[in-house]
Parts: C-alpha cells; sequence; structure tokens
C-alpha cells in the first residue's frame, strides 16, 4: 500500500472517539506541563510516560505524541513571556519574543509563534509520513556493523559536535554509557555490575534517569543558586491577533523554518537547538529589517519557533525508522516504545504499520489541537507560569517522585525495620549527580542517550563480531559503514578544529548568542 | 543553564581534579567487577565483557583529559552554592523515601512538598505541609483511582473505599 493509504487507514484509527481523548488529554498535560518554567519537553515526556502505563500500545503512544508536541508549544510560551527559557531550543524564540513581550507585543509574538509551529507541525509531520518509507527501505540493507557505526555516529553528534567542550559532552556521554552496562547482559543473561543488588538486574530506568537529572538536578540547582534571577512575567496586552504586516513577516519565515528544521531533525545531528540557530541566522540576514534584529523582530520569533517544531517531527524518522534516538526527548520516547516490548526500526514499520501509522496520523491531529487550545486559551496557560517557585518546585517534585513509583512502586529496599522504594533512592543519588553535572558546565542529554543507546550499540557490536567470528574488520567491511565513520569523524574533527582556531567561530557564537 | 565562560584566573582547579579521580575509580569499578565474571570459552571472543573494558578503557582516558582540562583551569566559573536549601530538599526526598511504605503516598510526599517550598524560602512548614498534603491526596485519587498506577497506601489511603 502507499504512503496515502497508510496514512488514511492511520487517520481512521486515529479519529476514534477513544484515541481523540487519548490525544487530547495528551496535548492538554503536555501543554500545562510544557509552560511550567524550568521543564523542558524532555522532561515533560519523562514526567507523563507512566501515566501512559496502563493504557493499551496505540492509546499510549498516541497520548504520548500529544505530549510531545504540547510541550513543544508550551515551551515557547514560556520562553516570550518569562525569558528562561526551559530548553535549549527555545533559546532563540526568548530572544527576540522576550523583546516583543516587553514592548507590549506578546500577543503577537505567542500567535506567530503558535500558528508557526503549527504549519511546521504539519508540513514536517506529512515529510515523516513520505520520507520514512524511504529510510526504512534503506534501512533493510544496514547489517550489524552498519547500525554500530550509525550509532557511534549518533554518540559523537549528540555529544562532540556542539557544545562548549569535546571533553565535557564525551564524558557526560560515557556516564550514560556506563550506566547502561548495569543489569542482565540480554545475550547471555549474565549479572553485570549488578554489586549482589536485585533491583540493579533490570538496570537503571530511562525514565528515572531522565526525571533525576532534568527535574531534580535542575532543582538542586536553582534552589542553591545564590543569585537568584528576578523574573518578571509579562502580561499579554493588547490584541492577540497578527497585524496584516505581521503575517506578511511570518510566512516566508515559518516556511524557511520549516525547511531548515526537518532535515537537521532527522539527520542523526543532536538536538533541536542547532535548526533554531541556523534558522534565526537566515531570518537575519534576509530580513528587510535588520535593524529590528535584538529588538523584537516578529520573524526571528516565527523562524526558529518554527525550525524548533520542524525538527521535532524530524528526530522521529531516524526513532522510527532506525530506532536511533537522537535527542533526549526521543531517548525517552525510545523508552516508551520498550515499555510495550516494542523496538522502533524496520521491522516495526513490517510488523505494526497499523501502530506506526496511527500514531503518525494522531501527531497530525495533535497538532490542530494545540493550535485550537493554544490562542483563545493562551490567557489560561499564561496564568501557570505566575505560580511561586516554592510551589512550582515543590510540585515539581512531587512529580518527579510519583512517576518514579508509578513506574516501579516496589518498595524491595529495606533500612532496619524500615521498607523503601529503591527506585527512589535512585532518583535522588541521580539528582545530586544531575547538579554536579550542572554546575561543572555538563550536558545532560549525553547521559540519557548514552544509557539507552549504549546497550542497542553493544548489541549490534556482538552480532556483528558473531557473525565474523570475532574478526574487527567487519566493523569496517561495508561502504555505509566507512561513509558513517567518515562523517563521524568530521562531526568531530571540525569543531575541534574551529575550537583551535579561538573564540570568534561559528560554536562560540551559538553560545554567546544565549546571553 | 550557564554555559562557559572559561575561568579567567586559569588556576588548577581542586574540584575538578576530584572529578578526574572519580572518573578513574569508577573506570576500575568496571574492570573489578567486570573481571570476576565467569565466562564460557565459547563466549571468550565477543562475550558480554568486551563492552564494559571498551567504556572502563574510555573511562580512563577521560579522567586523564578531565586531570589535565583542570590543570589548565578550563572548567566554568562556578558560583557560590547555597547549602541551606539543598540540604533541606536532599531531606525531603529522604524523609518521603522512608515515610511513604508505611505513612502513605499522601502523608511522605506532603512532607517532601513542605521541604522543597522551605528550601525555596516558603514557610512555615505547618502551614505549606497540609498545602502539600492536599495535593498529594488528591494526586493519589486521580492516579491511582483513575489511571491504576500501584501508589504505596498508609492509615489515610486505606480509609478511602
Amino acid at each position: 500500500m502507499d504512503t496515502f493509504g497508510l496514512l488514511g487507514e492511520g487517520l481512521l484509527a486515529a479519529l476514534q472517539v477513544q484515541n481523540l481523548l487519548y490525544a487530547l488529554l495528551g496535548v492538554t498535560l503536555g501543554t500545562a506541563v510544557g509552560v511550567l518554567p524550568g521543564i523542558g519537553p524532555a522532561l515533560t515526556v519523562a514526567l507523563l510516560l507512566p501515566v501512559t502505563y496502563r493504557l493499551d500500545p496505540t492509546g499510549s503512544l498516541i497520548m504520548f505524541a500529544g505530549i510531545y508536541y504540547g510541550g513543544m508549544y508550551g515551551g515557547s510560551t514560556t520562553s516570550i513571556l518569562l525569558n528562561t527559557p526551559g530548553e535549549s531550543a527555545s533559546i532563540v524564540t526568548a530572544l527576540e519574543g522576550n523583546k516583543m513581550a516587553r514592548k507590549g507585543r506578546g500577543g503577537p509574538a505567542l500567535a506567530t509563534a503558535a500558528i508557526g509551529s503549527f504549519i511546521a507541525g504539519l508540513i514536517a509531520t506529512l515529510a515523516l509520513a513520505f520520507v520514512a518509507p524511504w529510510v526504512v527501505k534503506a534501512a533493510l540493507a544496514f547489517g550489524p556493523a552498519d547500525y554500530f557505526a550509525l550509532m557511534v555516529l549518533a554518540f559523537v553528534t549528540v555529544s562532540a559536535a556542539f557544545g562548549d567542550s569535546a571533553l565535557r559532552g564525551i564524558t557526560a556521554l560515557f556516564i550514560g554509557l556506563g550506566l547502561g552496562i548495569i543489569g542482565i547482559d540480554l545475550q547471555t543473561g549474565q549479572a553485570r555490575l549488578s554489586f549482589g543488588i536485585p533491583d540493579l538486574l533490570d538496570g537503571i530506568e530511562v525514565t528515572t534517569l531522565a526525571v533525576a537529572l532534568f527535574a531534580v538536578g535542575e532543582t538542586l540547582a536553582i534552589a542553591s543558586s545564590s543569585t537568584s534571577l528576578k523574573e518578571e512575567v509579562l502580561a499579554v496586552k493588547g490584541s492577540v491577533w497578527m497585524t496584516l504586516s505581521d503575517w506578511k513577516r511570518s510566512w516566508p519565515a515559518w516556511l524557511r523554518g520549516t525547511f531548515i528544521g526537518f532535515p537537521i531533525g532527522a539527520m542523526p545531528a543532536g538536538g533541536a537547538e542547532i535548526g533554531t540557530f541556523f534558522s534565526y541566522a537566515a531570518e537575519r540576514k534576509l530580513s528587510k529589517h535588520p535593524e529590528e534584529f535584538g529588538e523584537g523582530a516578529i520573524e526571528g520569533v516565527a523562524g526558529p519557533e518554527a525550525a524548533n517544531n520542524a525538527s521535532a517531527a524530524g528526530t522521529l524518522v531516524p526513532l522510527l525508522t532506525l530506532g536511533l534516538p537522537t535527542s533526549a526527548t526521543a531517548a525517552i520516547m525510545l523508552a516508551g516504545f520498550q515499555q510495550f516490548g516494542l523496538q522502533p526500526g524496520p521491522l516495526l514499520f513490517a510488523n505494526n504499520a497499523p501502530l506506526v501509522w496511527s500514531l503518525v496520523a494522531s501527531l497530525l491531529i495533535a497538532n490542530f489541537m494545540l493550535l485550537v487550545l493554544n490562542l483563545p486559551l493562551i490567557g489560561l496557560w499564561v496564568r501557570l507560569l505566575t505560580i511561586p517557585k516554592p510551589w512550582l518546585y515543590a510540585g515539581i517534585l512531587t512529580f518527579a517522585t510519583l512517576g518514579t513509583l508509578g513506574a516501579n512502586g516496589a518498595m524491595s529496599g529495606r533500612l532496619g525495620p524500615i521498607p523503601f522504594s529503591f527506585e527512589l533512592l535512585i532518583l535522588l543519588a541521580f539528582g545530586i549527580l544531575g547538579f554536579i553535572l550542572r554546575r561543572f558546565g555538563y550536558p545532560i542529554a549525553p547521559v540519557v542517550i548514552g544509557l539507552i543507546l549504549g546497550p542497542l550499540s553493544e548489541q549490534q557490536l556482538r552480532r556483528a563480531l558473531a557473525i565474523s567470528q570475532g574478526d574487527p574488520g567487519i566493523l569496517v567491511h561495508s561502504p555505509i559503514a566507512i561513509t558513517l565513520y567518515i562523517i563521524a569523524a568530521i562531526a568531530l574533527l571540525v569543531p575541534f578544529y574551529f575550537r583551535l582556531r579561538g573564540k570568534g567561530a561559528v560554536l562560540q557564537q551559538m553560545a554567546s548568542d544565549e546571553d | 543553564m550557564s554555559l562557559g565562560e572559561p575561568n579567567l584566573s586559569r588556576r588548577p582547579d581542586g574540584a575538578a581534579f576530584v572529578i578526574a579521580l572519580v572518573l578513574a575509580a569508577i573506570a576500575a569499578v568496571i574492570i573489578w567487577q567486570t573481571s570476576l565474571m565467569r565466562v564460557p570459552p565459547i563466549q571468550a571472543k565477543v562475550g558480554p565483557t568486551v563492552f564494559p573494558y571498551v567504556i572502563a578503557a574510555g573511562l580512563l582516558v577521560l579522567s586523564f583529559a578531565t586531570a589535565i582540562s583542570a590543570f589548565r583551569g578550563q572548567f566554568p566559573v562556578r558560583e557560590k552554592i547555597n547549602y541551606g536549601p539543598i540540604a533541606w530538599i536532599v531531606g525531603g526526598l529522604l524523609a518521603q523515601l522512608l515515610l511513604i511504605s508505611w505513612a502513605g503516598f499522601s502523608i511522605g510526599t506532603a512532607v517532601l512538598f513542605g521541604f522543597v517550598a522551605k528550601g525555596f524560602g516558603r514557610g512555615p512548614l505547618w502551614l505549606s505541609v497540609p498545602i502539600g498534603f492536599v495535593l498529594a491526596f488528591a494526586i493519589w485519587f486521580i492516579f491511582s483511582r483513575g489511571l491504576q498506577l500501584s501508589l504505596p497506601t498508609g492509615p489515610i489511603e486505606r480509609l478511602v473505599p
């Protein structure tokens, strides 16, 4: 069947009342949690994953898709009105969006972000539907050695290619890889690094690690900071609607942002923020009003927001077709699939086609719902921004522990006569780890990706070596693998070269745009 | 996120040396534990010990590089820590951990809620803990009754049919 037929069937499935309700619940929860300052999409998805445990796989994944897109929409509201981006992909939005809000043009800024996200989400989700079958076809030719090379490439791009220190990025990745060894080895059934603790035999839960690093670590970092920023929530004054000139200036930026964001998300090239930086740079170059940049130019909100959402849909291409997560959010989504025993990859398209296509279709539906939910109801979401910090973070930790207990509530630890939940102890320990990582400038996402992708890459490596009877030559035997290794080497060496050449180079500019 | 302005003083960074040591220690633990595994000879070539050794080797290299980086003072400048709030938050998580199995989700989480709010400077506890209790009880009801999540029950949760 062709893509249209499959997508149509997916739409029929997604339009069932029950699935529509799951999607609505997902986008509402996703927006509400995503709007909260300090919570990005990765944490939104990690916090809400356990909520979906008891649903059937299709319903759960549909709700999940809604949460994912909802979290993206919510994040942009926060960065426009509060200037504290909850996620790195919103940094650029905060740049111009917050300036617009300060000038009393918060309404149009939110509107161009929401409509831009909608258009980008729509185009990118359709692109996902049409690109995915091609990638699946290509992926069927991949052997274990090629998969291993692909994962090595992903490791390099998520840890070393961007950010301000390759050393700290790779170290974060290896911490994740090390945590990934813990537990029963899938192929031989032997326990590794479990120290005789039964709870460690199942390995470290991805959601627990993500919630600990993002929620507990962030809470500790903010509470302990002595220079607490004075944050003010900007009221949405004046009309929410965009003027004719706003529309004229926005729509080319939306389209450009979409076409910049989607391919970057679809390549194993790391997070969504790269696309937003490129889009911002492109808009600044092409704008007829370059003097407005830095003072609240609407293109500077429209383009990056579209790029942000387009690359969010783009990351689903490697995730669904190859089982390759390229962002922390995608890593948690992969964990969401795994809880139902589903392993994304070419076989998922073959064996669970209805599920995949109803997921893609429900992304389209979630996108429509979000547009409706966000434009008229924006005042409601803005009110969530005014929650005072003590209550906000107390609430975040309440939900963090709720999710952890929901995933594994067994009271298997014991301190004297008191039984306790081992999973909560892990949450606390990794929360402190997250705080230390943040304090010393280590990125968080590579840890999460290392944890989930480490065991998968080991599996492919051992499969490849088993085929070759132990000859490591097989790893560089196929042209696909060699090409991937060359790209990985370029991704590692080019930034290194830029860093050596001095601080004026591209990467540093990406970092300095943040202040 | 505080992205790195490099440490201008460029003095060796003691805390970062500790990180290098910890990385080396983790590598040592991985090597030690992996060497204790008994691997049947048939798996010797591509068995379950290969990957741990590779990661341990990587961690050793990274530990060395971190030590050099620490010596050159290349880590971002850190601001002073307030230990008070950290103690409240970690204390809250520990209190919840120890309370929740016998006192139930609502009471344990109420204490966590109150302690975290206190860590952010909002008190008094006799007010914030009850607020946390109401919230936690509502959450418990919605999630354990509505979404069938298995959450720990205590004397108060058992009152609900």
